[in-house]
């Protein structure tokens, strides 16, 4: 199938001599959720403002549902919902009167059912007659992505949408997320809560440098690059590892009261039960045993200090 | 696929039109307060001393003046804080995401501006009537001329708009070119009362041009051509037109 989102060569470099982005090529499948993952001022906004038409690429090709970011600018952008990072609206305005704006700035025919439905969702419905002004943070929050899902787009990009969010309205957006992703809209979102990103996602690509470091499925990437560690608490504190162990790469910890054994989750000979019967062979005690995968924060640490 | 986002033109001067019935007492009434102030100074209190300019009566001769002093000033602030403002909270993000070209937000935009610009001058026409008795000789021409102006001059507050940085910026257009341009345009006088070089000179105030057109279309006498003054607010017209065509090319201070 046709990826709703196609991006190659983009380059951004401003007239400071500042290169934002370096060249990048990524896709987007119809109806996932993608997750940039990427440190501040990795150029994870800027691609999003230039796939949106906030910014003007150096150079490359952005296409959208296959449509030309800059010949076909019309029908592109007819299907990108934007939520940006920082809160932006007429704080004179109505909720009701800005959200209705931003559905014919877009050129839909007016649909208040629909809207209504959005504000209910979004729990605005009983603001809709408030100034924009008299609402709190989270509220404006949730203006703003009504405003994005005013003209019922089929892609939409969330910049950061639970940066300083609180637990309620986080746990509400995802909600609205996972709705929209049962009726087929795509999501791109950044975030800097990686746990999220492995929780929503269905595929991550991670951004350093104004260059794409890695695109993968959680799944496969968690798979791929996940270290597994097994942890063995001693009954009696050990000074040294015994030569007898050395097959296997082994730490010490806490005082010599725990065994440490990293080993690759993916390998079909993981050595653990082999290590456990030599560990009984030789009259090594031990009291606990605990095993833990390493998460996707660890995984993207790791990557970008590779870079 | 939509050829011309017609509704997206629709949005944004309906909600601009909005905006002005919001600030209705600072869009309206602050005109025709102003208006009637003028009148009372230079109509009545210094006009009862003055003798007919151009064989018409001074109190009526201000009139085009009066009128086209507000609408240049009105249009320019108008039309510049109409982008300005989005540009300063942020919110311009979602006119260039949109699929609107930059001809029909200029469009929308400014035609939000001038409807505003011709409905204040045809309140301060009606003001005056309550002070002097009014002859309009050229009708259409008066119209069409407040018109124009209002176009144009919504076009050059555009302009602004995008061009400002800060509200200093913004306002310093307005108070240091547009009304002082005004003033010494002939707003309240006929250049033909001045001696020379000062006559010569303010033949270089492009606001001699309009005031003079509009005034002929009243009393069907002014101080240059009525051909000169057309061809001054088209070449106006275009050099605008043309100024925001480059803006919207090269994204000049509206995206980086």
């Amino acid at each position: 199938m046709q990826p709703i989102l196609s991006i190659s060569g983009v380059e951004k470099r401003y007239d400071s001599g500042l290169t934002a982005l370096g060249g990048i090529d990524l896709e987007v499948r119809r109806g996932e959720i993608f997750a940039l993952l990427g440190p501040n001022g990795a150029g994870k906004t800027t691609l999003i403002s230039i796939i949106c038409g906030t910014v003007t690429m150096s150079s490359g090709r952005v296409l959208v549902g296959g449509h030309d970011i800059v010949r076909d600018f019309r029908a592109a952008r007819s299907i990108i919902g934007l939520v940006p990072q920082e809160i932006a609206l007429d704080i004179f305005s109505t909720v009701w009167n800005t959200v209705r704006f931003s559905r014919g700035l877009f050129g839909r025919s007016p649909d208040p059912a629909y809207l209504e439905q959005l504000l209910r969702d979004l729990s605005l419905w009983d603001k809709r007659d408030s100034k924009v002004i008299e609402l709190s943070g989270g509220m404006k929050r949730r203006v703003m992505i009504a405003k994005a899902l005013s003209h019922e787009p089929e892609l939409l990009f969330l910049d950061e949408p639970t940066a300083g969010v609180d637990v309620n309205l986080r746990r509400d957006m995802w909600a609205v997320v996972r709705r929209l992703r049962d009726k087929g809209v795509t999501i791109v979102l950044t975030t800097h809560y990686i746990e999220e990103a492995e929780e929503m996602a269905d595929r991550v690509g991670v951004i350093d440098h104004g260059r794409v470091l890695l695109v993968e499925d959680i799944a496969t990437l968690m798979e791929k690059m996940g270290k597994r560690r097994l942890t063995l608490t001693l009954q009696h504190p050990m000074a040294a590892i015994p030569a007898e162990l050395a097959a296997w790469p082994l730490e010490l910890a806490a005082d010599g009261h725990q065994i440490l054994y990293t080993f690759d989750a993916r390998a079909d000979a993981t050595g653990m039960p082999a290590l456990l019967k030599r560990l009984g062979e030789l009259g090594i005690d031990f009291k606990d045993l605990d095993t833990e995968r390493s998460s996707l924060e660890e995984i993207f640490i790791s990557l970008v200090e590779r870079a | 696929m939509l050829r011309i986002n017609h509704r997206g033109m629709w949005a944004i001067y309906r909600t601009e039109m909005q905006r002005a019935f919001r600030t209705i007492w600072q869009s309206i009434v602050t005109p025709v307060i102003t208006t009637a102030l003028y009148f009372v100074v230079f109509g009545a209190a210094i006009g009862s001393h003055m003798q007919q300019v151009g064989g018409v009566d001074y109190g009526a001769f201000i009139v085009p003046g009066l009128m086209m002093l507000t609408i240049l000033t009105q249009s320019v602030s108008n039309a510049s804080i109409a982008i300005y403002f989005p540009k300063f909270t942020g919110t311009l993000f979602e006119l260039l995401s949109a699929p609107l070209s930059a001809f029909e937000a200029v469009v929308a935009y400014v035609g939000a501006a001038a409807t505003k610009s011709v409905g204040i001058g045809l309140i301060i026409l009606l003001t005056a009537t309550f002070f002097v008795r009014i002859e309009i000789l050229h009708p259409f021409w008066m119209l069409a001329f407040l018109l124009i102006t209002s176009i144009a001059f919504s076009l050059f507050g555009f302009i602004i708009g995008i061009w400002a940085k800060s509200f200093e910026q913004l306002a310093i257009i307005p108070s240091l070119v547009v009304t002082p341009l005004t003033f010494l345009g002939g707003a309240f006088y006929s250049i033909d009362m001045l001696s020379q070089p000062w006559r010569a000179i303010s033949l270089f105030n492009p606001v001699v041009y309009l005031v003079s057109g509009f005034r002929w279309s009243f009393h069907g006498v002014g101080d240059v051509s009525i051909a000169a003054s057309l061809a001054f607010m088209t070449c106006f017209m275009a050099l605008c037109l043309a100024i925001l065509w480059w803006m919207f090319r090269t994204g000049y201070r509206l995206k980086p």
